[in-house]
């Protein structure tokens, strides 16, 4: 008993941490790491918001990424949970929307998340460490340790995170069962498909978003000078979201 | 001396029922809420505090109170608190212990709170507001007992004492100033950004704490015959007078840097709080409106010898005191943090009957304890 579980557990940090260097550190040479996944020194997402709001009704990566992760559909601004989701600029990017803004952009719906910051707030807050960063940068939940203080909400400057007020299981259409759904009371949020990772596979969103042939999310390595990211971010001015808070978000715009 | 707890007046036992009916509803509320989620309370994803963490804040400040008692005894050595000292320091017992309740029922998975000790984690100052708050009990309990305890039996209190007497009183700056701290570092929240949030969290502790006191003092002197004195009063008093002159003053400074400055992002959440945002209704201008004007008129009144001398208006006064004080930080303080949200949006928020209800109950067990320790001061004391 108390082996399998120590095996399974152990299994599941590989295969939730991910990363060939890490897996390799959990597995204590007794589990190999099966060495497709993808590893990063720092994980990073450009949105192109000259694309994205060409598209103003598109929920696509909403679609894949709540699909995919079994985030419950609850209706209406008090409950509802979300990874990632449209926000008009004016919300977004609040410091800087302005009388002369051009029209489409103020109305434009880009696509928020969590920010993955580099010195994430949430983070710091958290008194059981349930909210952790890995070495590549992603800021991921651990749903067993979460007490639901909700100390984390109130600490992200960007809302990204949702509590779950109520038991999301009745609320989610389809259970997938790669991934598992969770339990009432406890913190959620997008964590850059690091489950998808692990396996070599990019985030959701950003597929959904190139099966559609707009291309606006794009996610790579910005450890890596010559990732598809990292020369997108020399090549456009892009902004943060509130940058003046110090919390050096991962996700960068393209306006 | 707790078998005096089982030994009362009819009016005693009537009180101890009253209060145990308070905590039956909460039991009854908080299970519902426990089974169901916190779906059934007013909070939401933007408003993700409420009721129950603004209620810990405000009870905070009661618990930490003692210290205005404690301190001039102690360290002054005046006498004249010799018969509040203790029902200061009983007064912070509940009121720790209320807090550490409201904590609990804010939780979304309560039975992990333990979790909070199992993985220790100093970079949050929830981590240390738990270890102050309940070193805090624990250093009441033990003072108050002890001392009391020698008192009864007529012998000086143990000298081993007076250390943990001393640290008492910078702990109990120290647990308001680190509940101060669970809001003024966050740089997501520009409201409680603020550095002046502890010195103010301590100013109104410590004017709303004593306030309370007093009233309980003249509760006691009128419903069980026992008399502090009227110089111990007349003390606190002053006290009070000079915490809120300070409460206010400390607002104005807040209030001047916040709309002078005239940085949207601060100046939206005291707009929200005082008109409404965007020109529109919110629910907290009308309390906080009042929780103003009440906290000038206390000052105006406690300013004036003659009214704080006059015992009904000194009681009118502390009411006045408690009433804006527990607006501002019971319910203004928290919300305002959260509206408008990160990212612009007004979602108001008013606690559910569930909240109020599981509040009466948390507030009705401090109120149970309060009462059996007081009832045990005053039947020791009296045989003496």
């Amino acid at each position: 008993m108390e082996k399998s579980r120590r095996r399974f557990l152990c299994a599941l940090g590989g295969t939730v941490i991910g990363g060939v260097p890490l897996a390799n550190a959990l597995a204590g040479g007794e589990y190999k790491a099966a060495g497709r996944g993808l590893a990063g020194d720092k994980w990073a997402m450009v949105i192109d918001v000259r694309k994205c709001i060409d598209r103003n009704d598109c929920k696509a990566c909403q679609d894949a990424c709540h699909q995919g992760h079994n985030v419950p559909k609850i209706e209406g601004v008090k409950d509802e949970i979300k990874w990632i989701w449209r926000e008009p600029y004016k919300n977004a990017f609040p410091d800087q929307a302005h009388d002369y803004t051009e029209q489409k952009l103020l109305d434009g719906q880009l696509p928020v998340l969590c920010n993955h910051c580099e010195h994430p707030a949430c983070v710091r807050v958290c008194p059981t460490q349930a909210t952790f960063k890995r070495d590549d940068g992603i800021v991921l939940m651990d749903m067993h340790r979460c007490i639901g203080c909700r100390y984390c909400m109130a600490a992200c400057p960007y809302g990204a995170r949702s509590f779950n007020f109520k038991d999301p299981r009745p609320f989610i259409a389809n259970i997938r069962k790669e991934f598992p759904t969770r339990s009432m009371g406890v913190v959620e949020k997008c964590n850059f498909c690091a489950e998808r990772l692990a396996k070599g596979k990019g985030p959701l969103c950003v597929e959904a978003c190139e099966k559609i042939n707009c291309g606006a999310l794009v996610f790579g390595d910005l450890g890596d000078k010559s990732s598809n990211v990292a020369q997108l971010l020399r090549k456009h001015n892009a902004i943060r979201r509130k940058p003046g808070l110090g919390t050096a978000p991962q996700v960068f715009y393209i306006v | 001396m707790l078998e005096k707890i089982f030994i009362g007046s009819k009016r005693y036992w009537g009180l101890i029922f009253v209060l145990a009916a308070f905590v039956l509803i909460g039991v009854v509320t908080y299970a519902r809420q426990l089974t169901e989620g916190l779906t059934i309370t007013n909070m939401s994803r933007d408003v993700s505090w409420g009721f129950y963490i603004a209620q810990f804040t405000f009870m905070v400040g009661v618990a930490a109170s003692a210290v205005m008692v404690v301190l001039p005894y102690y360290l002054h050595d005046y006498k004249k608190f010799s018969k509040v000292v203790i029902l200061g320091e009983f007064l912070a017992v509940p009121s720790v212990i209320v807090c550490g309740l409201f904590i609990v029922a804010d939780m979304g998975q309560p039975m992990r709170v333990l979790n909070i000790i199992m993985f220790p984690t100093p970079s949050s100052p929830m981590f240390w507001d738990m270890l102050s708050l309940m070193g805090y009990l624990v250093l009441n309990l033990l003072v108050g007992f002890v001392t009391f305890d020698a008192e009864r039996k007529g012998i000086p209190a143990p000298k081993w004492i007076k250390f943990f007497v001393i640290v008492s009183i910078p702990w109990a700056v120290s647990i308001h100033t680190v509940t101060a701290f669970l809001y003024c570092g966050l740089e997501a929240r520009h409201f409680w950004l603020t550095a002046i949030l502890a010195p103010r969290f301590l100013a109104s502790a410590f004017a709303a704490g004593p306030s309370i006191l007093l009233l309980l003092c003249l509760l006691l002197r009128k419903v069980a015959d026992y008399d502090v004195g009227k110089e111990a009063i007349q003390k606190l008093g002053q006290i009070i007078t000079y915490a809120m002159i300070a409460n206010v003053f400390f607002i104005l400074l807040e209030l001047f840097t916040g709309l002078y400055a005239n940085i949207p992002a601060h100046l939206h959440h005291f707009e929200y709080l005082y008109v409404g945002a965007h020109g529109e209704y919110s629910v907290l201008a009308g309390p906080m409106t009042a929780s103003s004007v009440l906290a000038v008129l206390a000052v105006l009144m406690l300013l004036f010898p003659g009214f704080r001398r006059n015992q009904l208006t000194l009681v009118i006064a502390c009411i006045m005191v408690v009433t804006s004080l527990w607006i501002d930080k019971g319910l203004g303080m928290v919300v305002a943090g959260f509206v408008p949200s990160p990212l612009g949006y007004v979602n108001e928020y008013v606690p559910s009957a569930v909240e109020l209800l599981v509040g009466l109950g948390i507030y009705g067990l401090g109120a149970l304890i309060l009462t059996v320790l007081y009832k045990m001061v005053i039947s020791v004391r009296k045989e003496q």
